[in-house]
């Protein structure tokens, strides 16, 4: 008995780190690329690991390459887009919660449809519509067009986590003195941090990895943002790999730091004890 | 404090009617007990006192003004959740607190109304606590501390104890009870537990379907039951009920020259005649399991389908022509009952109701 459960936990665990190895071998070979010399990346064939390491692409792309400003862009495009979703979604989400109205219906299937057609049939819409505005080529064209996109999703996200705060609380507030506002300042928001979190976390990724808008808005490289920047180690002839890679491992950087802040917002169970339970 | 008057209240949702007219008086510092099976309309009614829904038709009156459009902020009120409603990422101390403080209370005020609030509870070692480490019985308690720190017009009850365990409900029935003696505070209860409804209650009213049947001190609704309802609803094992007619005079066989009630099979339950009951109306008689007395020379003979012995008396669950009847007796003998017993119905406790259901005197 005891070593059945013992070989059943050792294949459970197995089972985890195959998945994991799968999951994470790109990262490994985005890495493992970014330090390859360019001498060994053709001659030495399929290896774990160079037989000698360098970071002479880091510092091509950092020093010499207009890499920093893609990812300035990229930082302010992906950072104002998470911000203004957030805000945006977690006011339209506590309406869809707690507010019972006439049009909710058919808000909420409007919302639905937006998610349904495939980007590309609105570029060129998009494109027609921003361009007389001065919105091409710009950043602020960016976070608007990507928070349109963004916000359905986004308040789906946040009214679930709204549906999960029991009424009571609110209704409790109120009676202690509170105002509808208040008590959702002050009672409500707090309990919806992890709900805020992750909604920062996932509009900030689906910004920071855009293409095809950031692709055909923008044009020229001071507006560029990371994405649309990689493409410009792919010239005529050649793809510039290592550092095509050194740039991708930078851009993972900040994505890293983001969730290292708000990962502790995303452990659930804050609300627990606020109910019988 | 403050009286409570509602004036022919009614809610509807849509054109769903929950509250059809509701008429009742609360006087200052009553302790007033909203009573009856889920789906009364009882919590809808605490919940209109409180602000929480609106109202569709007539008035609420807290110190004689009317509350109608007032916000809950606006009408000096506290209430006690059922869930407890406690706010998870404050602790005990700020939880009681809040209300204070979105008053912008002084700070050494809101202290002092804490400490004094939690040493009543019992809350002083857990005041730093969060509620999510509290046990039942603690949260409850700081549920009911948040209501006391401030001197509120009223204290409104949804079903504070019905999350508890048996022993710890009896204990805080008990605190709440001593509790309102103390702060003499106007209060309304709503359970559906009609022992908390007897213990707790100066008047009880007791709700069915939107509608108050009957409005009285526990013991009035104890003794002298307004109708079918009220009758079966208060009291612990329900009244027995059976059908049969009213007969007067020389039609009562049995009964000689007073009033009886004739049952199915013929026999006749002598009564004290009633001036509400026509000779030959439908009635139905009423009595407790607990004046249901055994007695070898009884008048009706009953099937003894179970026996239950609850410690300090015995429930025996019969049979009598064919519908369910019940006793209880302190008599441990009951125990050892027969496949059949004789009982006798004592006058002074039958309760005679008309065809309609409502108390025939």
């Amino acid at each position: 008995m005891r070593t059945r459960s013992l070989l059943l936990t050792g294949a459970h665990r197995l089972a985890i780190l195959a998945y994991v190895v799968f999951a994470l071998f790109p990262l490994f070979w985005l890495l493992k690329v970014s330090v390859t010399p360019n001498d060994l990346l053709y001659s030495e064939g399929v290896r774990m690991w160079p037989s000698r390491m360098t970071f002479e692409h880091f510092n091509f792309v950092i020093a010499h390459s207009a890499f920093p400003t893609f990812f300035k862009n990229s930082l302010i495009v992906a950072g104002a887009t998470a911000v203004v979703v957030t805000i945006l979604a977690s006011l339209s989400g506590y309406a869809l919660s707690r507010f019972s109205f006439r049009a909710k219906y058919w808000i909420v299937a409007l919302m639905l449809i937006t998610q349904m057609f495939p980007l590309v049939m609105l570029v060129a819409p998009i494109f027609k519509m921003l361009s007389p505005l001065g919105l091409t080529n710009s950043l602020t064209g960016l976070v608007i067009v990507y928070s349109a996109f963004n916000v359905p999703f986004a308040t789906f996200l946040m009214q679930s986590f709204f549906d999960g705060i029991p009424k009571d609380l609110e209704e409790a507030a109120m009676i202690d003195g509170a105002t509808q506002f208040v008590a959702f300042r002050q009672i409500i928001l707090p309990l919806t941090l992890p709900g805020i979190a992750a909604t920062l976390g996932f509009v900030f990724t689906a910004a920071w990895s855009e293409l095809l808008f950031a692709l055909m808005l923008i044009s020229g490289n001071d507006a560029a943002t990371f994405p649309v920047g990689l493409l410009t180690f792919v010239s005529k002839f050649s793809v510039d790999f290592g550092q095509m890679m050194a740039a991708g491992v930078l851009a993972l950087i900040p994505a890293c730091l983001f969730f290292l802040l708000i990962q502790r917002y995303l452990v659930q169970g804050l609300t627990a004890g606020a109910v019988k339970g | 404090m403050a009286s409570i008057d509602i004036e022919s209240v009614r809610k509807s949702y849509g054109s769903f009617p929950v509250l059809h007219g509701v008429d009742l008086e609360i006087k200052d510092g009553e302790f007033i007990v909203l009573v009856g099976p889920s789906g009364c309309g009882k919590s809808t009614l605490l919940r209109m006192i409180a602000g929480l829904e609106e109202v569709t038709g007539g008035e609420i009156r807290i110190s004689g003004n009317r509350v109608n459009d007032l916000a809950p902020k606006d009408r000096d009120i506290a209430m006690v959740f059922q869930s407890y409603a406690l706010y998870p990422h404050m602790s005990v101390a700020d939880n009681m607190s809040y209300s204070l403080r979105l008053r912008k209370t002084a700070k050494e005020k809101i202290a002092s109304a804490v400490g004094s609030a939690a040493k009543k509870l019992g809350l002083d070692p857990l005041l730093e606590r969060r509620p999510k480490a509290l046990s039942g019985g603690q949260r409850q308690r700081v549920a009911m501390g948040r209501a006391i720190v401030r001197q509120p017009k009223a204290f409104l009850f949804d079903e504070p104890l019905s999350n508890l365990d048996a022993r710890l409900r009896e204990q805080m029935r008990a605190e709440i009870k001593k509790l309102h003696a103390d702060l003499k505070a106007t209060s309304i209860y709503v359970t559906h537990d009609q022992i908390e409804a007897m213990t707790l209650a100066d008047r009880i009213v007791a709700m069915h379907g939107g509608i108050v049947q009957q409005v009285g001190t526990p013991l009035e609704l104890y003794d002298t039951p307004a109708n079918l309802f009220v009758a079966g609803f208060i009291g612990s094992p329900g009244m027995n009920f059976l059908e049969g007619r009213y007969v007067v005079g020389g039609g009562a066989g049995a009964a000689g020259e007073g009033a009886g009630i004739r049952l199915s099979d013929g026999t006749v339950v002598p009564v004290a005649p009633r001036a509400g009951l026509a000779p030959d109306a439908a009635a139905t008689l009423g009595i407790r399991p607990e004046h249901v007395v055994i007695a070898e020379n009884g008048m009706l003979e009953a099937g003894v389908d179970l026996v239950e012995p609850t410690g300090f008396g015995i429930i025996l669950h019969l049979s009598l022509h064919g519908l369910p009847f019940k006793i209880f007796t302190l008599d441990r003998d009951a125990l050892s009952a027969g496949p059949t017993v004789r009982v006798d119905f004592p006058q002074k406790h039958l309760h005679v109701f008309d065809e309609a259901g409502n108390r025939a005197d």
